[in-house]
């Protein structure tokens, strides 16, 4: 048994554990111990594989297992990683706990609930592993039925509704991206699904820009790229509160850990020709997403929205082939998958008291509930990039490698994309205003009771995280810095230029 | 001794069919639990039997022939019998026709056996017509109900149109080629107007069999009117066998015809999932909506076999067995829940969660599998299809089949749901659970869960399917 198998074998074990339990209790706390358990797995790995570079490993991805699966097809489950991969397993590690921590009082289908989750948070371990595609799109589709029954069973709202569009929205996706790695196995000369032997295979530039078209809009349409970002809105807002952390903090990261891994690094000569399309969408997914976001009352529709916003910039980032970009792309997605997480935490945590979302309807939360105003005033700082919160550390590493593009096109992107940061802050300091600080208006909310003991551990993990990045990046940027610069020398005629 | 392992099928077959005339004759049947208990036990001895060791070979200069591949569809058609006669146990105890019915559906089966194993193309012919028959009479068996008979006068008008096009296909085709052995003819056959005239008459004829659009016209109302043993029976052995034959006739017969064969195989292929999915997307009646999804599924079947190579043929052998657990398992769920509520609309699903977690899960997992969703079996059944489909890279067609993923998923997730999302008004009672329903569906539930992976079933079909 090697180490990285572990990553899918505790979650395993955990949901066959809920499965049995008989009793709500013994279900969550299974659940909690199982998820923490792995969080202590993922920096165990985390320290094991810095250790091991510390030490001279020079092979580009770590801990490599390969074992049988269908075999007459190339179908082998081959895990390893490298830092990209880690920091996303990092990532998921630490949501999960805390979207197991917020969702301690839900009290229908408790059972149900739990596995549910656990098999989405296995979808993701999978995904960040794999490095066959096949397996690796067996774990994207993995998820997009827990994300349905979640939302249509647990959620509020037009839950129905949101619930299909998301599922029927991210299967296409999963089809463009099916096509596209099917692409990959036949048409590169390799007829293998390992995305490392791909990688040392000259494709001709006709077949890439095929297939680059239909894999990145295939991973897009998981991050919410516009114009396929419709899903996250009403999929977000619909969700249960853990589920809206998954869905924004981890299924979207999905998305552009494919663009960047099997998008961008197999096809780098179609990257370098057609990327500019990708600029675009993204540049209007910030700005259109900001102003969106502007428009809206309801806090959950707020944060979706500007998630759309956010994910802009990974893509943006991903899309400018530069270093410095490429690095911003990834520690947004790390930043923003927290972030949001402790976002919407914070929002479930006011609505379960107040049962409405509307900003305008709350007021003086602040006052009555010190803990859960401060976590949504925290993430919503990090959310319009103050310097000291990882938010300002991603995007301006994102807007620095952009401005290292020249030519009016590139320079005109990396504007607008500043120029969003702007309407962010109205949008956040607005929503602050209004539901946070103030007066309490309603005479209902002066007895809400502030954050319980698993809200606080949750919200208290999350902002951690926050912290960690936002006031020492250099270890994170240490981490993933081998690996972007690997992916970028393939597009070194771009930097050159 | 060589010869009787030869024909062990066959042999066994129709002992069977033997025993259940004595059994008739001795009025054993009016022991009705008795019965059925026995011919359960009869059919998975036939189960088993049909694993021992086997030589391959041909008999009656080529006209009956077997091999490995040969005797695993036999296999999986036996499968789909046993658990079929498994989940029709309640209806058949209330039948007063049950012998008649395990006398008919073994007659088709032999017709199968027949057919799986033909060497010439009236052996062909002949087991095809030999499994069709007898099953318009089952479908005639709720004799009070109209759309019952309606249904068997359907088929069996439906099958006899079919079988005069074929007919003519193949009078052209021994015009052609002077002989209808399969050797002379994937010898003889070359490509010009007479042999793509009569492989088109063949093919329409196939068609009618599988249900492909354009001539799929008389499956959703035969579905519904027949009783759901039947329906079942129709949708998976019917279907799967024609499926086994299908291959046979296009790879190795029409090999020759591979340029010509490709283009038109895509086309009914796309019309089907595109017609198949569409046309489900608004019906209320469980077995109408299942017909139609199975002609998507056939669609989506046409697409592994435009790959015309090893991964073709094992892609669509691995996806018939892993469609026949999970056909099976709806309709053995549906079944359940008509006996309970007399109804057959999705409505009644409403709400089956909270009432029968444990058919509303067995449907779940059934649905998925169809939809092709991991980690259900179905997902990697479908998926091999594609990836065989894309062998030929025909982007259009693959680009159809992405879409059709879409649409059916939308079909499957409507009934999952009505049972998971949705309250019922009227309380769903807890449904009968009889012992052999139960065994069955706990047989396609693991199957479905474990032919993912258990790697050695792909691999063993892949290993046969080498040529």
């Amino acid at each position: 048994m090697d180490i990285l198998s572990l990553l899918l074998v505790f979650p395993v074990i955990t949901a066959l554990g809920i499965l049995v339990a008989k009793k709500d209790k013994v279900v969550r706390w299974t659940a909690l111990s199982g998820s923490i358990v792995q969080l202590f797995l993922a920096i165990g790995i985390t320290a094991y594989y810095v250790s091991l570079r510390n030490a001279g490993e020079t092979g580009q991805m770590l801990l490599e297992s390969s074992y049988e699966w269908f075999a007459p097809l190339q179908i082998y489950f081959s895990a390893a990683v490298d830092g990209i991969s880690l920091v996303m397993i990092l990532m998921t590690a630490m949501v999960v706990v805390a979207g197991i921590l917020v969702s301690w009082k839900i009290g229908k289908q408790v059972k149900e609930f739990f596995f549910l989750i656990l098999l989405l948070s296995l979808s993701a371990y999978g995904f960040f592993i794999s490095t066959n595609l096949f397996v690796m799109f067996f774990f994207l589709e993995l998820a997009v039925i827990p994300k349905y029954l979640l939302i249509g069973v647990w959620g509020s709202g037009r839950k129905d509704y949101s619930a299909m569009k998301l599922a029927l929205m991210l299967m296409f996706g999963s089809a463009l991206v099916f096509i596209g790695i099917l692409g990959l196995f036949y048409f590169t000369g390799a007829q293998t699904w390992d995305f490392q032997e791909i990688a040392k295979m000259h494709i001709p530039i006709e077949t890439q820009r095929i297939l680059y078209i239909l894999l990145f809009t295939g991973f897009g349409v998981f991050t919410a790229m516009f114009p396929f970002h419709t899903w996250a809105p009403d999929g977000h807002s619909s969700a249960p509160t853990a589920a809206s952390m998954f869905l924004a903090g981890i299924s979207m990261k999905l998305g552009g850990y494919g663009c960047l891994r099997v998008a961008t690094y197999l096809l780098p000569d179609a990257a370098q020709e057609l990327s500019w399309i990708f600029i675009i969408t993204a540049s209007i997914a910030i700005i259109y997403g900001a102003f969106a976001t502007m428009m809206q009352k309801d806090l959950k529709y707020m944060n979706a929205y500007s998630s759309v916003s956010h994910c802009g910039f990974v893509i943006l980032g991903i899309a400018m082939l530069t270093k410095a970009a490429v690095t911003g792309a990834v520690m947004q997605m790390v930043s923003h998958g927290i972030m949001t997480a402790l976002f919407f935490a914070s929002i479930g945590m006011i609505y379960d008291r107040a049962h409405t979302r509307q900003a305008d309807e709350l007021g003086g939360m602040l006052k009555q509930m010190p803990f859960i105003g401060s976590a949504f005033i925290i993430s919503g700082l990090c959310s319009l990039g103050l310097p000291g919160f990882s938010g300002f550390v991603s995007e301006m590493t994102v807007f620095v490698g952009s401005w290292e593009r020249t030519g009016v096109f590139y320079r005109v992107a990396t504007i607008l994309a500043c120029a969003s940061i702007v309407v962010t802050a109205v949008y956040i300091l607005r929503a602050v205003g209004f539901a946070i600080w103030g007066t309490v208006t309603n005479k209902e909310y002066l007895k809400f009771k502030d954050a319980t003991w698993s809200e606080r551990s949750a919200a208290v993990l999350l902002t951690l995280g926050i912290l960690i990045i936002g006031l020492a990046p250099f270890l994170f940027i240490h981490l993933i810095d081998a690996d972007t610069t690997s992916i970028v020398s393939r597009f070194i005629a771009v930097v050159g230029k | 001794m060589d010869i009787v392992l030869m024909f062990r099928f066959e042999i066994i077959l129709a002992a069977l069919i033997l025993a259940i005339f004595i059994m008739s004759l001795r009025g054993f049947d009016t022991n009705v639990k008795c019965f059925l208990n026995t011919m359960n036990v009869l059919l998975l001895l036939n189960f088993i039997a049909g694993w021992l060791p086997l030589s391959e070979g041909s008999y009656f200069s080529d006209f009956f022939r077997t091999n490995g591949l040969i005797v695993l569809q036999k296999n999986i058609i036996n499968l789909g019998l046993l658990l079929i006669s498994l989940t029709s146990y309640a209806w058949l105890e209330q039948s007063k026709y049950r012998l008649e019915f395990y006398l008919l559906m073994l007659s088709s089966i032999f017709g199968v056996y027949v057919m799986l194993s033909s060497g010439h193309i009236l052996m062909l012919y002949l087991g095809l017509e030999m499994s069709t028959i007898p099953i318009a009479a089952m479908s005639n068996f709720n004799l009070k109900e109209q759309r019952s008979s309606e249904a068997g006068i359907k088929l069996i008008l439906s099958s006899a149109f079919s079988t005069g096009i074929m007919l003519f296909g193949i009078s052209l085709l021994y015009g052609a080629v002077g002989n209808l052995s399969f050797a002379s003819v994937i010898a003889n056959l070359h490509p010009n107007a007479l042999t793509l005239f009569a492989f088109a008459f063949i093919l329409a004829g196939f068609a009618f069999k599988m249900s492909i659009v354009p001539f799929h016209l008389w499956t959703a109302d035969v579905y519904e009117g027949s009783p759901i043993a039947v329906t079942n029976f129709l949708s998976v052995i019917s279907k799967g066998s024609v499926i086994f034959v299908f291959l046979t006739v296009l790879y190795s017969l029409f090999g020759g015809l591979k340029e010509a064969w490709l283009l038109g195989i895509s086309i009914v292929s796309i019309l089907s999932m595109t017609v198949g999915n569409l046309f489900a997307l608004r019906q209320q009646n469980a077995k109408r909506f299942l017909a139609f999804s199975s002609i998507a599924q056939v669609g989506f079947v046409l697409v592994g076999i435009t790959a015309a190579s090893t991964i073709g043929s094992a892609s669509v052998v691995y996806f018939v067995l892993i469609y026949l657990l999970s056909n099976i398992a709806a309709f053995g769920v549906i079944s359940a829940v008509a006996d309970s509520t007399g109804s057959e609309s999705l409505q009644s699903f409403k709400g089956l969660y909270k009432s029968n977690p444990f058919y509303a899960l067995i449907m779940a997992v059934a649905l998925f599998s169809l939809a092709g969703v991991p980690p259900i079996a179905g997902f990697f059944g479908k998926l091999f299809l594609l990836t065989a489909g894309m062998k030929s890279g025909l982007y259009v067609l693959l680009g159809f089949a992405g879409v059709n993923l879409v649409l059916s998923l939308y079909n499957y997730l409507r009934v999952v749901k009505y049972m998971f999302i949705d309250d019922n008004e009227a309380h769903l009672a807890p449904l009968n659970r009889n012992r052999q329903l139960t065994t069955a569906l706990y047989i396609c539930l693991i199957g479905l869960i474990a032919i993912g992976f258990v790697t050695p079933i792909y691999q063993y079909i892949d290993s046969l399917c080498r040529f």
